[in-house]
């Protein structure tokens, strides 16, 4: 009898499960499989001949790694340095205008991003930043700022006051007891703002397919020169490549970001 | 001296968002001899269906993500089993920070004609002539699907967590079922969350060009794509501004929805 009381819900479950879990599969399979062609459901040979034309030390996918790594650093460094004080200033500092600053910060979510993307191309072209990676990292930084100054206020409004003001008062100065105090309290989630605008970063795709293709050719392009050309194995190592810092973080984003802050994201 | 330290930043989000959404907007209505609208006389004439065929994909889109988003928080909230709930709750957020182009080639593989999916639903017991490729319009629907349904169900699920289950305990004592208690006590306090999720969603798939570049660019597509091509193959910048204006109108347009509800909600 309560076997029967299950199977809806485990029925229910598993299609989720399949639904969810499914599209990962079958990227993973591809990425094993030598051959593959209609109208065989599973590939015909397995192998890992492409992980290890993929892994070559000189080979394309590895440099593209590296300048994705190299380009998501900087971006975020730069990033986390306007973003930081904007953020104390938003959540800690009497700021005039702060809501209407706020929703400015709020204004590209508003819009769908590729028309601002393709005249940053065009006037980066007349610059000459076009297909640089200064080109590419300030678009990825300008991009990640919003989510960076949206969490990181979140994780200083949620630092308490009485802490704050008790160093004040032990006659600490309001830099000291900011980096003492406020900095190390916000820390967590602060921490977790970079690591999502680093994430950002190296999964980022239209952005640089105007800014930096064809010469800064980022992992995400990579991916996406592999599928159109029809390596559906290189395509699908890439993505794996990708996917595993993604899975990373949304496994670890919960200790980083208590509830406390997540819930003060936009007050 | 507070607003010193925001300057930085909102000049960086005036300059490389600010002012190249202006340059878009006076890139569509500016031609040769002052202003004009020939721009957007090409783009209706040549793109009207692929303006269409993005409204379709968007709204099916962010309504199966409102239904699925509903349904997930409404079960982790108002779900019967402990153990269901724990896995559920476990299951649901895997996509939530793989980037659109990864979830675009993996459902590449899954939705086409000897992809898992139609493995698996042969293996059900699917007769094998009805497996067909699901790269077209639904491959694009399914995938942001895929990818957005985490991160609606999340803000949804949360608010729905966050409120108060005295209510809901009174309701279920009173005798009202789980889905009268979802509806009538549930959905209207979270009513403002979930338009939230759904706008964010929306305008989010919206700008999205790495998914129907992957799973299907055959015309009509989303604009993306037109818009893409208009400058990488045309170098036709006016049209291109064009169409980026017409987007953002469509998604300027759900934004107002959503401001009028709000204020009747204010009023209330």
């Amino acid at each position: 009898m309560s076997a029967w009381r299950w199977l809806p819900r485990i029925l229910l479950l598993v299609l989720f499960a399949g639904f969810i879990f499914g599209p990962v599969a079958n990227l993973l399979l591809w990425s094993v499989a030598e051959s593959w062609y209609w109208p065989n459901r599973l590939p015909s040979q397995y192998g890992f001949r492409y992980w290890e034309r993929v892994f070559r030390p000189e080979g394309q996918a590895m440099e593209s790694l590296g300048l994705s790594i190299w380009i998501a650093a900087l971006a975020t460094l730069a990033c986390m340095a306007v973003a930081i004080p904007a953020a104390w200033a938003l959540a800690r500092a009497r700021l005039p205008m702060r809501g209407l600053i706020l929703l400015l910060f709020l204004l590209p979510q508003a819009f769908p991003n590729m028309p601002v993307y393709i005249n940053i191309a065009r006037v980066f072209f007349s610059l000459g930043l076009n297909g640089t990676v200064l080109g590419v990292v300030l678009v990825h930084a300008a991009h990640g700022l919003v989510y960076a100054v949206w969490i990181a206020a979140a994780a200083f409004a949620a630092v308490e006051d009485d802490a704050v003001l008790a160093a004040r008062n032990m006659g600490a100065g309001a830099l000291t007891a900011f980096r003492t105090v406020t900095l190390p309290l916000a820390a967590p989630g602060i921490a977790a703002s970079a690591i999502f605008v680093f994430l950002e970063s190296l999964d980022e795709f239209t952005a640089s397919f105007f800014v930096g293709a064809p010469d800064v050719r980022t992992l995400p392009l990579l991916l996406y020169s592999a599928a159109a050309g029809g390596n559906m194995q290189v395509a699908a190592i890439t993505a794996l490549i990708l996917l595993v810092p993604s899975i990373v973080f949304m496994a670890v984003v919960q200790r980083f970001l208590r509830a406390d802050v997540l819930a003060g994201v936009g007050k | 001296m507070p607003f010193l330290l925001v300057a930085p930043s909102l000049l960086l989000v005036g300059a490389f968002f600010l002012f190249p959404l202006l340059l878009s907007v006076q890139g569509a209505f500016m031609g040769a001899d002052g202003p004009t609208l020939a721009h957007f006389r090409t783009a209706f004439g040549l793109y009207r269906n692929d303006m269409l065929v993005t409204l379709l994909i968007t709204g099916c889109a962010t309504a199966l993500i409102g239904a699925g988003s509903i349904a997930i928080g409404g079960y982790l909230t108002l779900g019967g089993s402990r153990r269901a709930r724990a896995v559920l709750a476990w299951l649901y957020r895997w996509p939530l920070f793989i980037p659109f182009i990864v979830a675009g080639q993996s459902m590449r593989g899954f939705l086409g004609q000897n992809g898992l999916m139609n493995s698996a639903l042969v293996g059900a017991g699917m007769p094998e002539m009805w497996a067909q490729s699901f790269l077209d319009w639904r491959g694009i629907v399914i995938t942001f699907v895929w990818k957005q349904l985490p991160f609606a169900t999340l803000l949804i699920a949360g608010a729905m967590a966050a409120m108060d289950r005295a209510q809901i305990e009174a309701a279920q004592n009173l005798g009202a079922g789980r889905l009268r208690v979802l509806l009538g006590v549930v959905l209207p306090q979270v009513s403002r969350n979930i338009t939230v999720a759904l706008i964010l969603s929306f305008v989010t798939m919206m700008g999205v060009l790495s998914v129907p570049l992957m799973i299907s660019g055959q015309s009509p597509s989303m604009l993306t794509i037109p818009m893409a091509w208009r400058i990488n193959s045309l170098g036709d910048y006016a049209t291109a501004n064009a169409l980026g204006v017409l987007a953002c109108l469509m998604t300027g347009m759900v934004a107002w929805v959503w401001l009028r509800q709000a204020a009747a909600e204010k009023a209330k």
